[in-house]
């Protein structure tokens, strides 16, 4: 059972595509046990597949020896989010818009953009090998699931 | 051995190649790359193919997703095909938004919709 107070956690994982389903897993479940709505799980589980294939392809250049660190809190308004890997780190500012121009034919280059949409604060560390990103709840879903629970 | 489960159903109605996902979730690089492969698979064997892309299983997808379906795209119009997608849940019609793509891929609410739009010529490729 996953408990309904502020959880803190912090797991390393390995640079292979798949190691963040189970994550994002407990991540989730965190999210039910505080009653986060769904478009919340939605959007969080974006962010943390989107952020975590940046890091392992772009940051760790696809090596599984090198490992992504994620930490998390989960609190009963928001949940807070860093993702750190070990490659060079880039500067977010020169990502190209995807939206626009011949960019928006390109098969890659949203996960940034999906990032920002879905996440209230998105920001990277000076190095730019680690992002924090911080969701906070969406009231009108949050007071919907209290009144479910009849409270 | 566990059994293979299919990630699509292919369907041919008429005029239209209906392809219909059959995971909840689109997610994997090695799930990408394998309906990639059936997808491309669809696309190839036909010239001037009518692509209907049904999502209705559909309720989760990341941007990986978003570029399989650019590069089937392009694949379908460099064939002179057509490509609609239908059925898209209202929370990845989000994500379509956010990215723009609603302005290079039509977007139906439903199967018949979609195969409504589609030219009346050149149809017949794959019926059946």
């Amino acid at each position: 059972m996953v408990a309904k107070i502020p959880v803190s956690r912090s797991i390393v994982v390995p640079s292979t595509p798949s190691a963040i389903v189970g994550v994002c897993g407990q991540v989730i479940a965190s999210l039910e046990a505080n009653h986060f709505g769904e478009d919340d799980v939605f959007a969080v589980h974006l962010a943390l597949e989107e952020a975590f294939i940046n890091a392992v392809r772009h940051g760790n250049k696809g090596e599984p020896g090198r490992a992504v660190k994620i930490d998390y809190s989960v609190g009963p308004d928001q949940i807070e989010v860093s993702m750190t890997d070990e490659g060079d780190g880039f500067d977010p500012d020169v990502i190209p818009d995807p939206r626009y121009g011949d960019n928006l034919f390109k098969p890659a280059g949203r996960g940034l953009l999906l990032i920002r949409s879905y996440m209230n604060v998105v920001e990277y560390n000076k190095q730019g090998n680690s992002i924090r990103m911080v969701r906070l709840k969406e009231q009108r879903k949050s007071s919907k699931t209290t009144a479910k629970l009849g409270t | 051995m566990a059994p293979i489960k299919p990630k699509v159903n292919v369907e041919y109605s008429g005029a239209a190649t209906i392809v219909t996902f059959a995971d909840e979730k689109i997610l994997e690089e090695r799930d990408i790359q394998e309906l990639q492969e059936a997808l491309m698979s669809v696309v190839g064997h036909s010239e001037k193919v009518n692509l209907v892309l049904d999502f209705q299983k559909v309720q989760f997808l990341s941007s990986a997703a978003l570029g399989l379906l650019i590069r089937v795209s392009k694949k379908v119009y460099e064939q002179d095909g057509q490509l609609r997608l239908c059925n898209i849940s209202p929370r990845i019609y989000e994500v379509f938004k956010i990215t723009r793509l609603t302005k290079i891929f039509e977007i139906y609410a439903d199967v018949p919709g979609a195969m409504a739009s589609l030219p009346a010529e050149g149809r017949g490729t794959n019926e059946q």
